[in-house]
């Protein structure tokens, strides 16, 4: 097998390859602590006054990959009607691994006619985002998404 | 210094109609968590909250966290009634303050 792109042999390769993964392993355990912290799922029971919400009805729409996590487009969407009797007074998105869960609380009523809401946040990592949502019945919906962010946002100059 | 930009759809609008309305205003959003090059903690430095009247009467707010990017961009829906003003507010820390209007135009 031909080795193209390197001058070195393949003793030297391997000696380097292993000093980096042990450069990358040490960089994941130091970075650990900090990703693992606040609890979404803690935030979440703190919006909905305990209850666990049932999964539908919500669409979370945000990019699966993005390079930037500075500006991300979010988009909820909930699939309820909005009249005087029945309505989404609430939507609310969480992070896993941002430094705060909370990212936002909309709050709708009736006049607000669809509940349809865009933003642009914030990706502190790689993490699952979520969105809930409380109708005027007090149920609580919720969808979550998994983001592969490349670029990280919060922390960076 | 504070800009804002509402948009509201310049498509005609008719009475019933639900309309996305959009507002985004400049504001570093700062977090709290970055350091200067010394080291020294920014300070947190964001808006809070965005409210939405129309005609008067509150129809849609925000309660914002540090995850919402700078210069933080809202859109959402609203029905139409009659013609009158759209007014926004947004409230901040160190006494953040701003407010700007437009004009929602209802035709039949």
């Amino acid at each position: 097998m031909s080795r193209p792109f390197s001058p070195h042999s393949g003793i030297e390769l391997d000696r380097r390859a292993l000093i980096g993964a042990g450069a990358m392993l040490v960089t994941a355990l130091a970075v650990e602590p900090a990703a693992a912290s606040p609890d979404m799922a803690a935030a979440i029971r703190k919006f909905t006054g305990g209850a666990e919400p049932k999964t539908g009805k919500v669409t979370l729409d945000i990019a699966p990959l993005v390079e930037n996590g500075n500006a991300v487009g979010v988009e909820v969407k909930v699939d309820h009607p909005m009249t005087p009797e029945s309505f989404v007074s609430e939507i609310a998105i969480f992070t896993e691994k941002n430094p705060v869960p909370d990212v936002a609380v909309f709050h709708l009523s009736p006049q607000s006619g669809r509940a349809h809401v865009v933003t642009r946040m914030r990706l502190a990592t790689t993490q699952n985002v979520a969105a809930v949502a409380r109708l005027s019945d007090g149920s609580h919906w919720q969808e979550t998404r998994e983001v592969i962010v490349t670029i990280a946002a919060c922390t960076e100059d | 210094m504070t800009t804002a930009m509402i948009l509201v759809p310049r498509t005609p609008i008719r009475s019933g109609d639900v309309v996305m309305l959009k507002a985004m205003i400049s504001h570093p959003m700062e977090t709290g968590y970055r350091r200067t090059e010394n080291g020294e903690e920014i300070p947190r430095n964001i808006i809070r909250r965005m409210i939405c009247r129309y005609d008067g009467v509150e129809v849609f707010s925000v309660e914002m966290h540090q995850a919402i990017a700078a210069n933080p961009f809202m859109s959402f829906g609203v029905v139409a009634t009659k013609t009158g003003p759209v007014e926004f507010e947004w409230v901040g820390d160190n006494g953040f303050r701003h407010r700007q209007s437009a004009q929602l135009t209802v035709t039949g």
